[in-house]
């Protein structure tokens, strides 16, 4: 409760500062301030930075020209027609008739559209950054002159940026990169589950152009009417309950298995540990795809396993470990992943808890001894808590990468066991689903929509667990 | 006398339970072993049937019945997917993509961690919360729109230039590399601020600290980013995959051509022997660098696991 108040007044707070602080500039700015406001750099030229000025008075032109011409790509233009676009459910510009066989295609590729949207969207944010920033800078020079100092030079304002500026100097490629690469695309998804935009509706020949769909999607959780019929309806509680089972399994096994495992490799006058240990980091460097690749033709149909089981007269026929028939078990397929994602997950666990293992104080041990305690009473009481106690943030993250753990499940089964009718099988994941729906099927708002779930779904646990945490919120108090 | 035979026989204990562990760490040493013999056994198996066709497939011995190297020479030598000598292309453009990958990752990542953890300005814990929302995105929803981008920018599916797909792919590994700094910041969030503090004192700019004071203490953490990135995509299968294109099978990394050894539509699908050779080429070299450089491995991993 106290933390809301205090967050209230300071959400209001530094807006009211920030718009007292753009009135001031533009009061009492000089003439070359308040020129600013309209021609970039304008500032800059009059207190004699002229490359300065000449650089934000090149991008303002730029990006006006950007707006105004929108340049296009395979049909679909940027600027203020991709602006004009975003809304619209009708056909856009760049469609042609074809009188020799009737078709009207309109040119544009909806993905383009809703993308180039935001590129256009981002460019508009940009152009007021920089509006902001050039009107900052020419403030700053009459501030200077005022207190009777030289505004700074082009020189001094590069060296600024190796110092007291350097931040700026280095985080400007990632962020770039970042918002290209990672954020430009996460928000493209999450757009596209409020359209109707998939790969098969949506061909790039046809009078059918995307809209806007609402939460349409996301109530065809319950309602079953979206891009993937009834199929989201009918599997999406199945395989998030399966998920959440997955999730849990999987960490709780390799963890507590980690523990163990180090303990018995760490264990006082055992010989040949670099030995047992290089062993089972083995299967930490081996890339995955090729070991649980190999898991799963050693247990395949014609696999030595499968024979080794029918010469000891074991069973009668191959058994279906991983499901990957339609008829096998999904039981046996779920424990199966469980059980080898054990064989992937308990090495790196190990590895991370021998070290903290070592750090235990010993006279803990030794005082217990004293009093008379076995040494599994010592491992639950002292061993255990000590090691849960430090690497709670590992248990939590790891819960959240299991979530979303594509490659055992991928590669193990594939999501089977199959059922007719449906992408969704018996051991798909979440994320497996939305990889089937999006790549195979090309349901790209479908997609988004599982997307979206899973990120929610990993999102507050995350919140939860770890905001609350000391690690993250005195995370710069203890240096 | 007592307290004699007490000793003796905790000593007897403890060694009943050494004997113990050694068996079941040779027990489950086994276990782990398994799948990877097997697949080092199969890449050098050389096995005919009786119709003198050559074994390429699963079989159900795990010991072969004859050995020698025809996997690996069919595997150098084979034309997949209509591309001639496709594994030493694979090979040499995952080398590639890797090589470049380590370099820009690393150094976005350094200098995002280093920003993070010793400079302080505005947008710090703004820029921290948006690296941790974005990365809670499920990779795989934004992998196909990174696929748009890249081709409306002619980086992939460029039917003149094929190969550009390997710059798209490139972009996608590192370009985002700069939000996983979490580790790396943990790192220097242990460099004590006193060294900062009396660099600055003597006049140093923050770029002159960066180079001269904290790079030569990060040599650890440089060298697990490096690891890390550098193995990334002999790793990773998926994203290679998507972004550069199923039907661009001379720009595939290795993964992407091993897997389709063994699912892909190739006219003999499951040449299981020759993908068991191939994934001995691609781990040995890997598997032998995480060895050497386990020490750096093991302290990033366990730095990642108590920060979180």
């Amino acid at each position: 409760m106290k933390a809301n108040t205090k967050n209230k007044k300071d959400l209001f707070g530094p807006i009211k500062k920030w718009f007292t602080k753009l009135g001031r500039r533009f009061v009492d700015g000089s003439i070359g301030t308040k020129l600013s406001h309209f021609i970039f750099g304008a500032g800059n030229f009059y207190h004699k930075q002229f490359i300065k000025g000449a650089l934000f008075l090149i991008l303002q032109i730029l990006i006006i020209l950007f707006m105004v011409l929108c340049p296009s790509i395979n049909g679909t233009p940027y600027g203020w027609k991709a602006l004009a676009n975003l809304p619209l459910n009708k056909v856009v510009e760049g469609g042609t008739f074809d009188p020799l066989t009737g078709e009207f295609s309109h040119g544009s590729d909806c993905k383009l559209i809703i993308l180039f949207g935001f590129v256009t969207i981002a460019v508009i944010v940009i152009y007021f950054i920089l509006w902001d920033r050039n009107v900052e800078s020419s403030y700053k020079a009459d501030m200077d002159e005022k207190i009777g100092k030289t505004p700074t030079s082009f020189v001094e304002d590069i060296k600024e940026l190796f110092d007291s500026k350097f931040h700026i100097t280095m985080l400007t490629p990632t962020l770039i990169a970042a918002l290209v690469f990672t954020v430009l695309p996460t928000v493209f998804m999450i757009a596209l589950a409020f359209t109707t935009y998939n790969a098969y509706d949506m061909n790039e020949i046809g009078t059918n152009l995307f809209h806007w769909n609402g939460f349409g999607n996301f109530a065809a959780v319950f309602t079953g009417e979206g891009s993937l019929g009834v199929e989201i309806k009918n599997r999406f509680f199945p395989v998030l309950g399966w998920t959440f089972i997955w999730a849990i399994f999987a960490t709780l096994t390799c963890y507590f298995g980690g523990i163990v495992l180090a303990l018995l490799i760490n264990k006082k006058g055992l010989k040949g540990k670099k030995i047992f240990r290089t062993v089972f980091i083995m299967t930490i460097a081996v890339p995955q795809f090729i070991s649980l690749l190999a898991v799963r033709n050693i247990l395949g149909e014609y696999g030595p396993i499968n024979a080794l089981l029918m010469n000891l007269n074991l069973i009668s026929e191959p058994i279906g470990f991983l499901g990957l028939q339609s008829g096998d078990s999904e039981v046996l397929a779920k424990v199966m992943v469980i059980v080898i994602n054990m064989w992937v997950g308990i090495p790196y666990t190990m590895l991370m808890t021998s070290g903290i293992l070592m750090n235990i104080p010993a006279d803990l041990y030794e005082a217990a001894k004293v009093d008379g305690a076995s040494t599994f009473k010592m491992f639950a009481k002292i061993t255990l808590p000590y090691v849960i106690f430090i690497t709670t943030p590992y248990l939590i993250s790891s819960f959240v990468g299991n979530i979303s753990a594509f490659n055992s499940i991928f590669l193990l089964t594939g999501g089977g066991p199959t059922y007719v009718g449906y992408q969704a099988g018996g051991t798909d994941l979440l994320v497996t689903w939305l990889y089937k729906v999006t790549i195979d099927q090309g349901m790209y708002n479908t997609g988004a929509v599982i997307g979206i779930f899973t990120f929610i779904i990993t999102a507050s646990i995350t919140l939860i667990t770890y905001r609350r945490s000391k690690a993250y919120n005195e995370e710069d108090t203890f240096q | 006398m007592m307290n004699n035979k007490k000793v003796r026989s905790q000593s007897k204990a403890a060694k009943t339970s050494l004997t113990i562990t050694y068996v079941l760490l040779i027990v489950l040493g086994i276990i782990w072993l398994v799948p990877l013999v097997w697949i080092i056994l199969s890449a050098f198996r050389c096995e005919y049937r009786p119709d003198g066709t050559f074994v390429g497939t699963v079989v159900s011995n795990y010991f072969p019945k004859a050995y020698g190297l025809k996997n690996f020479t069919d595997l150098f030598t084979a034309r997949y997917y209509g591309v001639d000598n496709a594994f030493p292309k694979w090979m040499l453009n995952t080398l590639i993509i890797a090589i470049i990958d380590c370099i820009i990752s690393t150094f976005l990542v350094l200098s995002v961690a280093y920003c993070i953890s010793k400079l302080r300005f505005r947008m710090r814990k703004p820029f921290m919360n948006m690296a941790m929302i974005i990365g809670l995105f499920p990779s795989f929803m934004s992998m196909i729109a990174i696929y748009f981008l890249l081709k409306s920018i002619g980086l992939t599916g460029n039917p003149n230039h094929p190969e550009y797909s390997v710059i798209g792919l490139i972009l996608a590994y590192s370009a985002g590399a700069g939000l996983g700094f979490q580790v790396a910041k943990g790192f220097f969030d242990v460099i004590p601020n006193a060294l900062v503090e009396s660099a600055k004192l003597d006049g140093c700019t923050n770029f002159k600290i960066f180079r001269k004071v904290i790079l030569p203490l990060a040599k650890p953490i440089i060298i697990y980013q490096a690891l890390m990135s550098f193995t990334g995509p002999w790793m990773d299968f998926i994203f290679a995959k998507v972004i550069i294109g199923a039907d661009n099978a001379a720009h595939w990394t290795v993964s992407v051509g091993l897997y389709s050894l063994l699912f892909g539509t190739h006219p003999d699908t499951n040449l299981f022997t020759q993908f068991a050779a191939g994934c001995v080429i691609v781990a040995i070299p890997i598997v032998t660098l995480f060895m050497f450089l386990q020490k750096y491995y093991v302290e990033g991993v366990t730095a990642g696991a108590v920060k979180g």
